[in-house]
């Protein structure tokens, strides 16, 4: 195969991926505005998206804080700024590491898991079943699966801002000996409520995007369980993708 | 359904098919395995779109219609997959109470004895708290069959409901459809390679080969047609494949 030809069959699979997204997008919407609304359904989802990335989320978070305080520490040393440490871990996390790292996480975790589910579904005919059943297939996964990511992942965004400042509390108190009085201070001298919402707001599109890519590459799915773990890795991939370059726009428009 | 075609990349399955059937009626399809049987019965419901023809349900073509009047349609049919396609996040009982919760408003109660009715139809009576994983592959079809008679829907269509279970279990099902029929006269379409329950079952008897249906009769003309692929059929008889270098597929 020639490079041109490559280059133009990797466009064409990414046009149709987008295409595929948005058209059951438009299938997502439209079934979020029939009935039947499945409460139960969407709980079941918050509970387990929230449950599985809560560990992960909360042990990335600590750790990312600790390592800026101590990566950062060294760095502002060099020109006497120590003091502005607690800023920058705080700024960092709030609008950049926090919702990028947990949209991550909760990608290899959740998303994978919506693919996998999905995927199996698929190649055993159970989605064929839910059709034949008069069920909308795209209604009954993708509705409190894609509602739950954009509800959870805001709140996992919240806990990994706190855990993430206090890594970076314990590593510059404990272990390089800040003030800690000044250093709490500096945390929140220059951090707007702008910045809590920013961050949140990322969080909330990287939920959506997330869960939608997992449940459309299961739904996607052929080729028996091959094509299971195909769809699995590949949620994983175009998720993590989807998030950083969604992140960097983004942050152009919210600032 | 008129003039039905259907093809998976190069592989052409369903060939300008035309198979009407009449309201109440029971039909068996029987054809050799990989003929495309069971993606003719997928066509009936639209989970498979035609490349070519037209599906009518009551003269309204199915794909002409909005997503939500094919739904409508699709709720008063019934189809039991051929691997059972039970939904596994869910235990038998609520596999079964799917339908009946969804698109009735029965009470808990009145699900709960339907669900137990319908187990009890396919002799599996009592099972409702076991998962799909702890079944066996043909108490699974018996459980997507009881899923499928659930809402008693006017059509029924049944993938291959007796294959891989024993002579007693299979008769015991051939009774429950033959009860259905005349219960409450359904259009029922089956597929199956066991002649003795498509003898039994059916009104009419259709052979599907080479993507067109072959020979469509009342059973006993059907048992006595002297066409060579329904004789071949009806005799077990691979030789004609064996000889012109196909692979003898086992044709019952
Ligand atoms: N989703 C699909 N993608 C590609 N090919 C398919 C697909 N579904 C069916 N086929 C092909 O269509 C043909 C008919 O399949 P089908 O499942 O209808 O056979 P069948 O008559 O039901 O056989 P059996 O008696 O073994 O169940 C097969 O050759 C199969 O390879
Ligand atoms: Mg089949």
């Amino acid at each position: 195969m020639g490079l041109l030809e490559t280059v133009g069959r990797l466009a064409l699979d990414a046009l149709e991926f987008h295409g595929r997204c948005i058209s059951l997008l438009g299938l997502t919407v439209r079934g979020l505005f029939r009935k039947p609304f499945d409460g139960r359904a969407l709980a079941t989802q918050v509970v387990r998206v929230g449950f599985d990335g809560l560990p992960v989320v909360l042990l990335t978070a600590v750790f990312t804080g600790a390592v800026l305080a101590l990566q950062t520490y060294v760095g502002f040393k060099r020109f006497h700024a120590e003091a502005w440490v607690g800023s920058v871990v705080a700024l960092s996390m709030l609008r950049e590491l926090a919702p990028v790292l947990t949209g991550l996480m909760v990608t290899g975790r959740s998303g994978s898991a919506m693919a996998a589910e999905i995927g199996s579904m698929r190649v055993t005919e159970q989605i064929d079943a839910l059709v034949s059943l008069a069920t909308d297939p795209v209604q009954y996964l993708f509705v409190p699966r894609i509602l739950a990511g954009i509800i959870v992942l805001p709140m996992l965004v919240v806990l990994a801002n706190a855990l993430g400042i206090t890594g970076g509390y314990l590593v510059a108190v404990r272990l390089l000996g800040a003030n800690p009085v000044v250093y709490v201070q500096n945390t929140f001298q220059f951090l707007s409520l702008n910045d809590l919402w920013s961050g949140l707001i990322k969080a909330g599109v990287f939920g959506f995007l997330l869960t939608l890519i997992g449940c459309q590459q299961g739904f996607d799915t052929t080729g028996g369980a091959e094509g299971v773990g195909r769809a699995t890795t590949a949620a994983v991939v175009l998720g993590s993708l989807a998030i950083l370059v969604s992140d960097f726009f983004l942050t152009k428009v919210l600032f | 359904m008129t003039g039905l075609s259907k093809r998976f990349g190069a592989k052409v399955v369903l060939d300008g098919l035309d198979l009407t059937i009449a309201k109440g009626q029971s039909i068996v399809i029987l054809g050799k395995s990989g003929t495309g049987k069971s993606v003719l019965l997928k066509h009936m419901i639209g989970l498979l779109t035609p490349d070519a023809g037209t599906v009518e349900v009551e003269g309204e073509d199915l794909w002409g219609a909005s997503r939500s009047r094919r739904d409508e349609i699709r709720r008063r049919f019934g189809m039991s997959f051929q691997e059972g396609a039970l939904f596994d996040s869910m235990s038998v009982g609520e596999n079964i109470a799917f339908p009946l919760k969804r698109h009735t408003q029965m009470t808990p109660g009145e699900v709960r004895a339907r669900v137990a009715e319908c187990l009890s139809l396919v002799k599996l009576h009592g099972i409702e708290g076991k998962r799909p994983s702890e079944l066996s592959g043909g108490m699974r079809r018996r459980v997507g069959f009881a899923r499928a008679i659930a809402l008693k829907p006017e059509v029924l269509l049944f993938d291959e409901p007796t294959t891989g279970l024993d002579p007693i279990t299979t008769d015991v099902l051939a009774r429950v459809m033959i009860d259905l029929r005349d219960r409450m006269n359904p259009t029922m379409v089956t597929i199956t390679h066991d002649l003795k329950v498509a003898f039994e079952v059916a009104e009419r008897v259709a052979l599907l080969d080479r993507g067109k249906i072959l020979v469509d009769l009342p059973p006993r003309e059907f048992e006595a047609s002297s066409d060579p692929g329904v004789r071949a059929f009806v005799q077990g008889d691979g030789s004609e494949d064996a000889e012109s270098g196909l692979p003898a597929e086992a044709a019952v």
